[in-house]
């Protein structure tokens, strides 16, 4: 059986890790590579980092972050973060990740996804898309969630997996940083419309938020940062959980 | 030595740093006589089935690999590396494949998702000393392998149906998972394929 995959995301900021409460007021929490390593040691089922540093030479220092990664990481991973063209993307690839995670650049030229899937395979388009509740509808919101977009999230969800996403990465901006459990009703929404996997972020700060998240939410997969980040909980404790709960999960492989 | 045949289709540089991890030796090459130097062979591959066939033909590596298969020396293919030693595949198709493993590729049904993404368990089958334990594989793919003859089948997984997670015909070897991504469970299968373990 298809396990549900546990996610931890390392937001990379001028190559440390960091983390932000609602997208903002940035704190410093290590070296990525070495954080990456070790929680794919501890169970992590995939590795997400998103570069949210702005500059060109940040990003020249992603696609060695990807090569670093490759050498030392045997689980797949996606790099996000200010990719811009096809030729972005060709480079992280090569550099060794498995997938893309688009956000701004695909929301001001959806092409873009239409493009790198044609040229990469969908298997490495993930979209993402970052959410704000506005009454009775979510609107997706682009640079790193303070720009609105007038786009509704679930049209743009659609969009996107008609372009050739492969994935879609599902953040609640709202919920983001508050530790009180994924947006489970958009999940759940933007879940049932499509036909790729939904990975739900933005939120998890208990083991019932992961629970909540596959269960209510019915994502394919659940990322978290600060949790994992502060050793509030580890991967073996999230699996341990869900494996009692009756979720399929890929066991922590033993040392040795 | 182990070739990886390089014929312009997805992430190669992913097995080589497995293999390297590994302490294996290996080398990348379209280049016939640089791979009939080798002592095993892998065949990767991420994408669509057409352009993936299109690609060895022109390299006129489709022609090398039957050769390279029938002088007895192992091949192992990878997700749609796998898939192409098949006979046809119907992925925007119907494709002629290699036919070196009697079958058809046919698309995934019955599942949550169209695309089988993520971890899933790998079952051996029988007792084929390639895939001696059951484990955990990262799997991506929309379509999966029917090779005609089941025995062919050395694990299995779950996922709408079952499918068929690796095969092996004499010294022709497959997995639809991707090893390089399987963490300890993947790294060990490349090393019995490496180690001739099988």
């Amino acid at each position: 059986m298809l396990t549900r995959r546990i996610i931890p995301c390392l937001d990379v900021h001028d190559g440390q890790v960091v983390k932000g409460i609602q997208f903002r007021n940035l704190v410093e929490e290590g070296d990525p590579v070495e954080r990456g390593a070790h929680y794919s040691r501890e169970g992590a089922d995939e590795l997400v980092f998103l570069d949210i540093s702005a500059s060109i030479e940040a990003r020249r220092h992603v696609v060695e972050l990807a090569r670093r990664v490759a050498r030392e990481v045997f689980i797949p991973f996606t790099i996000g973060g200010g990719l811009r063209t096809v030729e972005d993307i060709g480079a992280l690839l090569s550099a060794g990740a498995d997938k893309v995670a688009l956000n701004t650049a695909a929301l001001e030229r959806p092409a873009l996804i239409t493009e790198g899937a044609e040229r990469f395979g969908s298997q490495c388009m993930v979209l993402a898309m970052d959410v704000t509740r506005r009454e009775s509808r979510w609107e997706v919101f682009s640079h790193g969630g303070t720009k609105a977009t007038g786009r509704e999230a679930l049209s743009w969800a659609l969009e996107a997996m008609d372009r050739g996403a492969g994935e879609l990465l599902l953040t609640s901006i709202d919920a983001d940083g508050t530790q009180t459990g994924v947006d489970v009703a958009l999940t759940c929404t933007v879940s049932r419309a499509v036909s790729i996997p939904v990975i739900a972020s933005g939120g998890i700060g208990r083991l019932e938020h992961f629970k909540e998240a596959v269960v209510d939410g019915e994502a394919d997969a659940v990322l978290a940062a600060s949790v994992f980040h502060r050793d509030i909980l580890s991967i073996r404790q999230v699996k341990d959980y869900l494996e009692r709960a009756g979720i399929p999960v890929r066991p922590v492989e033993e040392e040795g | 030595m182990i070739g990886l045949v390089d014929y312009g289709v997805g992430n190669i540089g992913s097995l080589g740093n497995a293999l390297g991890y590994l302490g294996l030796q290996y080398t990348y090459s379209a280049d016939r006589s640089e791979l009939d130097a080798c002592q095993r062979l892998i065949l990767p591959g991420v994408g669509a089935f057409g352009p993936a066939r299109e690609c060895l033909r022109q390299l006129r590596l489709d022609e090398f690999l039957r050769e390279w298969c029938a002088s007895g020396r192992p091949l192992l293919g990878i997700c749609l590396g796998m898939q192409l030693l098949l006979s046809e595949s119907t992925e925007h198709g119907p494709h002629t494949g290699l036919d070196l493993i009697p079958g058809q590729v046919v698309k995934i049904r019955g599942a949550r998702r169209d695309v089988h993404m993520g971890w899933n368990r790998v079952i051996p089958s029988g007792e084929d000393p390639f895939i001696p334990e059951a484990g955990y594989g990262y799997f991506v793919h929309s379509y999966h392998c029917a090779p005609t003859d089941g025995t062919t089948v050395i694990a299995h997984t779950a996922y709408g149906e079952t499918l068929a997670a690796a095969i092996r015909q004499e010294n022709i070897l497959a997995v639809q998972f991707h090893p390089e991504k399987s963490w300890k469970y993947g790294l060990n299968i490349l090393r019995r394929f490496a180690d001739g373990a099988f």
